[in-house]
């Protein structure tokens, strides 16, 4: 792999657009394919308008060996080779990129729309629909597998629960699953569109509602760009502060999403018990700024909330409480067969699949694969307080409850440490101003897995583009692998095991 | 079995005692703002230059009016005001049943505007309300803190108010989010499909104006349009606490 075709980055940096190599269709391809089976993955694949007729393509690929990122580049023809039968985990990448700008990526195997709307160039349209005609989301052609036996059940998008709207189809032969299928796009409000010309008043807001578990993850990704593209380094507190926020965003979901799954296989107590106890973790939050969701906790070139002696020794006193509470209702999980064999073997998704496709995140981790952006491409205080990698092998529901009773353990310990000890100094300071022409990157790790926010400037330092990856978009094709071969009353586990955003997904 | 009775007997009764006592908030909980007049000086407009929502308003006077219905309770005016004349603090109470009254301003009094169901609606859901809880293009925030109302923790079935599967069990819709187009119909569908006698809550920013995403060509900002809304309940998300408060003062029981 020539490494001239790229520019190289570190996690939470920028660089000049202009640096960022331009190479030919067939040659960006080409080394695409080659990085991605030398073991990088895709953190983000986009295309914006370079002028009026001409789209370029860039690539952000990690490579979590050497943490990272390698920048490239290409201008993208009307149509071109698809990546993703070579490379899988382009499939939603380059969905994406034909609903937007209406190229079309040929060879795609799976070419549908992903969030049901308009492309964004008047005259073009991957499916060549025309622009008076209303797109209605979920109408696409489905697989379908056909023989006598066969039967589909379809759910959503409205659903029994409190819970987000979203299309899924069964292929079934009796109750065994023989194929899945997700259509998304209920959720789609424009957020990415609406990030273009800013920053402004509203930019802070609509990273923080990217999606509403992930407040703190979003927005710190965010601030990482604003502060890649000032050159501003935060002050050391305000890093601990974003670290604690940040894995007390993790207890909350991880505490709250094993309950869920307790509740899926009937187990009431662990599942009354953890209802509450995601709550505790939510008010801690909300006792450092005051909502629940972290609202306002982050904004660029800092925190916005301290801790001073007396509030971190009421939030270690109220943490402990819920820590011990958790812990008790969590072991009851492992010591109870009947859980224990609702989850074990239940939904596999196998390393090697969970490569080719490139999920992340605890999903990933719960195959056996060693990746957390918090120790491959560390930033803020992760560079000096190390939380080691979670991971399981097993790849079926039981590893991925596992693994987030894994990270819950070492999140509590992070976080009593470093609260601890805050280090003395601002929470705040000034930016300086943003710079033009950049393109700045970030990457973090939320509690599902790798958030990747990308911002190119235009020449008066606005945004140009702003590429939001949630880690639901690298995912929720998995869940579909996992599904298979199982009955459809796993469904709900198997959904739970994953929890992944609709929103954030559709954007 | 042991453990599970160790675990029940240490983790104890958990249920808050609301309405009966007021909640515990923490100190630096957001809720309706105060506007102090007196310090405002005129001219100034700080805080509505610097909100995101277009929430403060200037009808009648040169003096802030803030729009609780478009209000993400972010702070930004209060941090840009330089005289301090906007406090968002405690009080939670704050959902009401008119859209218009959801504007305060420096002579509001405080406390929520809501009146009770008209008395044969009171007399049917009382004492058993169910809802149908409708998703429409919002972060998920709003249906996180409504899901929460169902754990031990606020128990919402003590009130008789229970979330149901299907439109056509429940007595109403409980709508979150802005309303995406795609979304209208599948909303307009569900409501049809519920029974009459039937109401309309629209919790959060999103669902009452569009909140951060208002504007958005992709959206309808909020519900009202679609919609006869009965309570409207405001916050980005408003708290489970402000979500209980409006829907048992919509049913007399606070
Ligand atoms: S708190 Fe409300 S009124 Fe104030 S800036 Fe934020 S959205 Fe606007
Ligand atoms: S009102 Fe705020 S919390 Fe509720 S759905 Fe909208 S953005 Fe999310």
């Amino acid at each position: 792999m020539k490494q001239s075709n790229y520019t190289v980055i570190q996690n939470g940096e920028s660089c000049d657009v202009v640096d960022v190599p331009e190479v030919p269709f067939d040659a960006f391809r080409e080394q695409l394919l080659q990085a991605v089976e030398d073991g990088a993955w895709i953190a983000a694949l986009f295309a914006m308008p370079a002028d009026r007729s001409t789209l370029r393509a860039f690539v952000i690929l990690a490579h979590s060996h050497s943490g990272s990122l390698w920048l490239s580049s290409t201008i993208l023809p009307d149509e071109f080779t698809a990546l993703t039968p070579d490379c899988p985990q382009a499939h939603l990448f380059e969905r994406e990129i034909a609903e937007q700008w209406g190229v079309k990526p040929l060879g795609h195997p799976w070419l549908k729309p992903l969030r049901y709307h308009h492309s964004y160039r008047k005259e073009k349209d991957c499916w060549d629909r025309k622009s008076s005609t209303a797109i209605l989301p979920g109408v696409t052609d489905h697989f379908q597998v056909d023989g006598q036996e066969i039967h589909e059940v379809a759910v959503g998008p409205v659903h029994a629960g409190v819970i987000e709207p979203g299309h899924f189809r069964f292929q079934c032969h009796g109750e065994d699953v023989i194929h899945l299928e997700i259509s998304l796009g209920y959720q789609h409000r424009g957020v990415e569109r609406a990030m273009i010309g800013g920053p402004n008043n509203r930019t802070n807001h609509l990273v923080e509602t990217v999606a509403g578990d992930t407040t703190i993850g979003h927005s710190l990704a965010y601030c990482q760009v604003i502060e890649a593209l000032a050159r501003t380094i935060i002050p050391a507190r305000a890093s601990a502060l974003r670290a604690i926020s940040l894995e007390l965003e993790r207890l909350a979901n991880h505490v709250g999403d094993l309950g869920a799954l307790a509740g899926d296989v009937g187990f009431l107590p662990t599942a009354s018990f953890c209802g509450r106890l995601r709550g505790e973790f939510l008010n801690l939050t909300a006792m450092l700024c005051g909502n629940r969701f972290g609202h306002s906790m982050l904004c660029p070139g800092g925190v916005r909330f301290d801790a001073d002696s007396d509030r971190v020794h009421n939030f270690l006193e109220r943490f402990e409480s819920a820590v011990s509470d958790v812990t008790d209702a969590i072991n009851l999980l492992w010591k109870s067969p009947s859980v224990m064999d609702r989850f074990e073997d239940t939904g596999v998704v196998k390393i090697e699949d969970a490569i080719e496709l490139g999920l992340v995140g605890l999903v990933a981790r719960a195959c056996g694969i060693e990746a957390d952006i918090r120790s491959d491409f560390p930033t803020g205080i992760y560079r000096f307080t190390n939380i080691s990698t979670a991971t399981w092998h097993t790849g079926d529901v039981f590893s991925r409850a596992f693994v987030r009773w894994i990270e819950i353990e070492r999140s509590t310990a992070f976080i009593r440490d470093l609260i601890k000890s805050l280090p003395q100094s601002e929470i705040r300071i000034a930016l300086e101003p943003m710079e033009p022409n950049k393109i700045a990157v970030a990457l973090v790790e939320g509690w599902r897995g790798a958030i990747c926010h990308v911002a190119i400037t235009d020449a008066t330092s606005k945004f140009a583009h702003y590429k939001i990856v949630d880690p639901s978009f690298h995912n929720w094709f998995g869940l579909g692998m996992a599904m298979r071969d199982q009955q459809v009353s796993d469904f709900p586990l198997c959904n739970k095991s994953f929890s992944l955003s609709y929103c954030g997904h559709d954007l | 079995m042991i453990d599970i009775l160790r675990a029940r007997l240490k983790q104890g009764h958990r249920t808050i005692s609301f309405p009966n006592q007021p909640p515990t908030l923490p100190d630096r909980f957001r809720g309706c703002p105060v506007i102090d007049e007196a310090k405002c000086v005129s001219d100034c407009q700080r805080c509505a230059e610097v909100c995101p929502t277009g929430s403060i308003i200037q009808v009648h006077s040169t003096k802030p009016q803030v729009d609780l219905g478009r209000c993400l309770f972010c702070t930004d005016c209060a941090e840009a005001c330089p005289n301090d004349a906007i406090r968002y603090h405690s009080d939670y109470s704050m959902s009401s049943n008119q859209r218009i009254d959801l504007v305060v301003n420096a002579n509001t009094e405080a406390g929520p505007l809501v009146s009770a169901l008209k008395k044969e609606s009171l007399r049917l859901f009382g004492h058993s309300l169910k809802l149908r809880q409708v998703s429409a293009g919002g972060c998920n925030g709003c249906e996180s803190d409504t899901n929460v109302l169902s754990t031990i923790t606020f128990d919402l079935g003590r009130f008789g108010v229970q979330f149901v599967a299907s439109p056509r069990h429940a007595d109403g819709l409980l709508i979150t989010g802005p309303v995406k187009e795609n979304k209208r119909v599948a909303l307009l569908k569900t409501w049809e499909t519920v029974p009459a006698p039937k109401i309309v809550i629209a919790v959060g920013a999103c669902a009452i104006s569009g909140g951060p995403f208002q504007n958005h060509p992709e959206v309808h900002n909020g519900v009202s349009d679609i919609l006869p809304v009965d309570l409207y309940i405001p916050g980005c998300p408003p708290h489970p606490i402000t979500i209980l408060d409006g829907i048992l003062r919509l049913l007399s029981r606070i």
